[in-house]
């Protein structure tokens, strides 16, 4: 994280991005290996290792949360009404 | 001082019985899954030293759980980095005497349900649990999966790191995902134990291994019925090992001879299968360890209560339905209702494409029609099998039926 921090075209970035007053916020997610996707079907909660990786889904959006561990995570996951449809993947950020 | 084999003997039996719940408790203590698992090593590498001057400690355990704990603050001290310091408090400001064994649930319990997270992948869930609960060597670990060991090594880095990165909680699930995740537990057991069972020699340690963390599992969670279901269902299952296979020929139940299964593991399967039972709270384990009980039970094979067991698997695809346990079902329908029945069964089945590519599909249906003196059909069913069987002694077997149709 420090390393991205300092790196020139980072800061660039950043600074250009300050400069038009654009940046709405974002985060740097974790890779992967750390992601755990959560399905609900006929009301049960199924839980999988790794990304979705179908290639023809897409992600259709995004929520930054806050959680005390990946099990509650994988909870709130578990209650987002596309959970029952598509999938939720639940991913770490770098803080 | 006391004999060194004496020592070496005990040391190895504190390994056996005491390994996992000391990693378990220094991970506690800790939240660093090296650090636990280095000073654990330690700490039996210092049992063998002083014990040989002192003697065997009462409670070898908690003498296990101390040392080790030492260790951990010795290394935390040494380490200058911050969270090495916040580590060491947290390993510092606990009672060092500790509450006694009775008090405190069992720590391993927290560690069974870690390394089995569904959020790991299957292979690491299984890895992990033999490492940190069952004190097998990484390199143990990779030879009974014929796997290199630098690759067993990086599948156990990157899942200790998923569950720092993740943060996957160090804890048993709380009651209302705990049938859930009990599941995967009981899975990771199973295959560790069906790993061994199926091979002839060189990974039969394996089954050993499931059949002890069964039995860690049944004391650690004594109320819960499956854990019973899975320990009985291992042990009727080896009771029958030594008759399985005859000169790497597969020898199928029906012509297993009897008298070299196990009196002794099927009593205690029998046993365990009765506890689970009265618990009155049917699960999918104790289901096929009942079925396994009806063919450990039957003095010989036309004796078999097929109805029974037609029974048994109705009720196991009610709980966990599968094209396999369809398949099995339609085996003992037609043992017990006529061969005619159970064939329109494994009929629809080959219909419903649910088990294309599976060997015991036709190998099945090849049995059926060779009972049913359906012969040319029962051969080409046979030669079916024969090119989807994924091993020597089941390709041996094929073939016999085979030719003595």
């Amino acid at each position: 994280m420090e390393q991205i921090a300092a790196d020139p075209a980072h800061r660039a970035y950043e600074a250009e991005l300050d400069r038009r007053g654009a940046g709405r916020g974002g985060a740097r997610l974790r890779p992967v290996a750390d992601a755990t996707t959560v399905r609900v079907r006929d009301g049960e909660m199924l839980v999988s290792d790794g990304p979705f990786a179908e290639t023809k889904d897409f992600i259709g959006g995004l929520d930054i949360i806050e959680c005390a561990d990946l099990d509650e995570a994988i909870e709130l996951a578990a209650r987002h009404p596309y959970a029952s449809s598509g999938c939720i993947e639940v991913r770490p950020v770098w803080e | 001082m006391i004999a060194p084999e004496e020592v070496r003997s005990a040391v190895d039996a504190a390994y056996r019985d005491e390994w996992g719940q000391v990693v378990a408790t220094l991970i506690g203590l800790t939240g660093d899954w090296d650090l636990a698992e280095d000073c654990a090593q330690d700490a039996f590498a210092a049992a063998l030293a002083t014990w040989a001057r002192d003697g065997v400690p009462a409670r070898p355990g908690a003498w296990l759980t101390t040392t080790a704990r030492h260790q951990a603050t010795d290394r935390l001290r040494r380490d200058t980095t911050g969270a090495a310091k916040v580590r060491q408090l947290a390993v510092l400001k606990r009672d060092p005497i500790g509450p006694s064994a009775e008090e405190i649930p069992d720590e391993r319990l927290r560690l069974i349900f870690t390394c089995c997270h569904p959020a790991l992948p299957f292979p690491a869930r299984v890895a992990l649990t033999l490492r940190t609960l069952a004190g097998l060597s990484t390199g143990e670990i990779a030879k009974a999966f014929l796997t290199p060991e630098p690759t067993m090594a990086q599948r156990l880095v990157r899942a200790k790191r998923k569950i720092v990165e993740a943060g996957i909680p160090y804890r048993v699930p709380p009651a209302e995902q705990l049938p859930q995740r009990l599941t995967a537990v009981l899975a990771v057991l199973y295959l560790v134990f069906n790993e061994g069972y199926d091979d002839e020699d060189g990974r039969r340690a394996l089954a050993a291994e499931g059949i002890h963390l069964a039995r860690v599992l049944v004391r650690i969670m004594p109320t819960e019925p499956e854990a019973r279901g899975v320990l009985a269902l291992m042990l009727l299952l080896e009771a029958r090992r030594a008759s399985r296979t005859s000169d790497g020929v597969l020898v199928t139940l029906e012509n297993q001879d009897r008298s070299q299964w196990d009196r002794a593991l099927i009593a205690e399967g029998l046993a365990t299968l009765d506890e689970a039972l009265a618990m009155r709270r049917s699960g999918p384990y104790q289901v096929q360890a009942a079925i396994a009980a009806c063919h450990a039970t039957a003095p010989d094979a036309a004796a078999t209560d097929w109805t029974q067991i037609a029974a048994l698997y109705a009720e196991l695809t009610r709980l966990a339905p599968s094209p396999v346990v369809d398949l099995n079902r339609a085996v003992a329908i037609a043992m017990a209702d006529g061969i005619s029945a159970g064939l329109a069964l494994v009929d629809e089945l080959a219909e419903s494409g649910k088990l294309d590519g599976y060997y015991l599909l036709p190998a099945t249906r090849a049995d059926l029609l060779r009972r049913d003196s359906r012969l040319a059909e029962a051969a080409t069913a046979y030669e079916e099998a024969l090119k989807l069987a994924p091993t020597d002694a089941e390709r041996r077997y094929l073939t016999a039926r085979l030719s003595g149709l």
